[in-house]
């Protein structure tokens, strides 16, 4: 670079040797302050990454409004809304009662990309808007680019109520 | 007054001569014949400018809360004082900005303007193209309606496919592990701050670099790049026909400037900013995200690649393109620089070209999607209103077999179109089909009774070009 550049360096009154060191110890207090301004920005932008999610369970309804063998929305607040998520905070779940006490809860995004799969209840299929996935009731694929089934969240009854562990939007 | 006036001048100018420095700029000679081809690039940065201009001030009424976020978008449009023309050309300055990126880079490929010494200038080019792209994308989330909240969740399912990487890249894109109050803000900053800065900081580069190595000379058949030769080829054609870039060849960029920002007030005020979506309530699942025009393309090919390459696509596809297009100027720095003598790279880019126009016009049909839409088949259509062929076409729609196939015009079109199915396949063959299923379609063989099996057959069997043969006996 030197040998490019076309300003001649000035004679001044500093050795070479010192003029080197504080080359250097200009150029390390440089990366210092960007450590110290770079390491909080980062360590907050990518903080979310780091944050645990609590385990939540949300009551979604009675047991015995749910009829056996079908198979209905069941929207929930999820497991870590802010004060300001608004209605963003909201989100659902396929319900499927299987049995007296057994319930499948779905979750409502494709397992290929994410979009919200709609219910057909004459049909018993869940599709997708987006690229045409299909699934059949058990959430096994059916058609189409899913490649694999339905995302499953954890069920229970407590207290006469079905309850669903809220959470995190499934990605794989 | 007026001497006071210059005075003042002349003090700041003595001191800073930024006048002088600017005067330079605006008088640097730039090679004769450059003509219309050369003003997509300062067509690029006129659609920048409104979008900074426009998004400056949608950003003084603008809250990144996702709770408020929706709401004052409908406050902007509806009831702010020229908000809907406001937010009409920030939509429309991002979409032409797009096209005459795009229309830029096709003209530096076929000019060979990215060869010596301008390699780094494409680079640069290069890189923006993607910050543009982010922006958009970006930018249509802010709209933070219900077709916001799932492509940004389309987003986050796509780069969760990268090996290693993918979970907590696509964490960070939601800003924690679910869709919520942290996600508008982060695609906000991103949005306003982040990737402006880095655009403002290529530019810049990008700028320097033109006034640097001096705008490509149209280029001549015949006369190839040579780096031994073409700096002082340069500089003579420069000395002996050089043109001053201002006025003599800006003017040129003014008026396609002008007309640029024309045509984006028009379409802003007559076809007026997109309509925002429902709510961003991901519980509300009766929702059909597709993502804005310039990715529409992109929409159809993730639909029609063959599933089993799909991730593979999405992961290296990308690198690929960006591999490849920061290789363009370091294989081809030297040579012939005429698209007449290039026609591979003529042929490239009609490809190219030809490839996104189809997968964006299949992205607009969309036929893989389920038509939710399709209505039941009226009794006109059926031919009969009772009997096993009525209660066929009942079924028909009921069990979702008309959201991916057609009769009669109506219906979706994700399958075959079964207008005069009964031509083509007999009863024992379309048992076979509904029973077992097929590729892109379910198997109906725990879903229908057998009754209903035998309606739909006949009312599939009643599906004929010519009505003679169509019966209500065929049961």
């Amino acid at each position: 670079m030197d040998e490019q550049s076309t300003t001649p360096m000035p004679p001044g009154s500093i050795t070479p040797e010192r003029r080197k060191f504080l080359a250097w110890l200009s150029i390390g207090l440089s990366s210092l302050i960007a450590v110290l301004i770079g390491a909080p920005v980062v360590g907050f932008i990518l903080g979310p990454l780091f944050e645990k999610l609590p385990e939540t369970w949300r009551a979604v309804g009675a047991v015995d409004d749910f009829k056996v063998g079908s198979t209905v929305r069941v929207s929930f607040v999820d497991p870590s809304p802010m004060l300001w998520a608004g209605v963003t905070a909201e989100t659902a779940a396929w319900l499927r009662r299987v049995g007296a006490t057994e319930f499948i809860a779905f979750a409502m995004n494709c397992s290929h990309l994410g979009c919200p799969v709609r219910w057909l209840p004459q049909a018993q299929l869940f599709m997708c808007p987006c690229h045409g996935g299909v699934y059949y009731a058990d959430g096994t694929v059916a058609a189409g680019p899913p490649p694999r089934a339905l995302f499953r969240f954890p069920v229970r009854i407590r207290g006469g109520q079905v309850e669903i562990r809220a959470s995190a939007v499934p990605i794989e | 007054m007026k001497g006071l006036l210059k005075r003042l001048l002349d003090a700041f100018e003595e001191r800073t001569s930024l006048f002088k420095m600017l005067g330079d700029l605006a008088r640097h000679p730039v090679p004769p014949g450059t003509g219309w081809w050369y003003v997509f690039g300062s067509a690029t940065l006129m659609c920048f400018i409104v979008q900074v201009v426009t998004g400056i001030a949608l950003a003084t009424r603008y809250i990144s809360s996702s709770g408020n976020a929706y709401n004052v978008l409908q406050y902007i449009t509806n009831d702010a004082t020229l908000g809907h023309l406001l937010r009409g050309m920030h939509y429309f300055g991002a979409s032409l900005m797009v096209l005459m990126v795009g229309i830029h880079m096709i003209q530096v490929f076929l000019m060979g303007c990215y060869k010596y010494p301008r390699e780094f200038n494409w680079v640069t080019g290069v890189i923006m193209l993607f910050l543009v792209i982010a922006m958009g994308f970006t930018g249509q989330l802010l709209r933070w309606d219900q077709t916001a909240v799932w492509a940004t969740v389309v987003a986050a399912e796509q780069i969760g496919r990268i090996p290693l990487i993918g979970q907590p890249a696509a964490r960070f894109v939601l800003g924690g592990k679910t869709l919520g109050g942290a996600t508008l803000s982060r695609f906000f900053a991103f949005h306003v701050f982040f990737i402006p800065a880095m655009i403002f900081g290529f530019l810049a580069i990008h700028l320097y670099l033109v006034i640097h190595d001096g705008i490509s000379e149209p280029p001549v058949a015949g006369q190839p790049v040579d780096p031994k030769t073409y700096r002082r080829r340069y500089e003579k054609l420069l000395e002996e026909k050089g043109e001053a870039f201002w006025p003599d060849v800006a003017w040129r960029d003014m008026v396609f400037a002008a007309l640029v920002v024309m045509v984006i007030v028009l379409l802003a005020h007559f076809v007026g900013p997109p309509k925002l979506g429902g709510l961003p309530n991901p519980s509300l699942l009766a929702s059909d995200p597709r993502p804005d025009w310039y990715l529409t393309w992109y929409f159809a090919v993730l639909a029609l690649l063959p599933h089993s390459i799909e991730t593979g696509f999405m992961v290296l596809a990308p690198v690929i393109v960006i591999i490849w297009l920061l290789l363009v100027p370091v294989v081809g720095s030297r040579g012939e620089r005429h698209p007449k003598n290039r026609p591979w790279s003529v042929a490239l880019v009609i490809l190219i070209v030809v490839m996104v126009v189809a997968f964006w016009i299949e992205g607009r049909r969309s036929p893989w999607s389920p038509d939710f839409g399709a209505k039941p088949l009226s009794v006109a259509t059926i031919g009969v209103s009772s009997g096993p062929v009525f209660d066929g076409a009942i079924l028909f729609h009921e069990k979702g077999c008309e959201f991916c196939h057609m009769v009669a015009g109506q219906g979706g079109q994700r399958g075959p179109d079964l207008t005069y199915v009964g031509d083509r396949l007999t009863a024992d063959d379309m048992t076979i089909r509904i029973m077992n299923g097929g590729y892109n379609m379910p198997a109906f063989a725990g879903i229908l009774k057998p009754a209903e099996l035998d309606d739909l057959v006949s009312f599939l069997r009643s599906r004929r070009e010519s009505p003679a043969h169509t019966n209500t006996s065929l049961r």
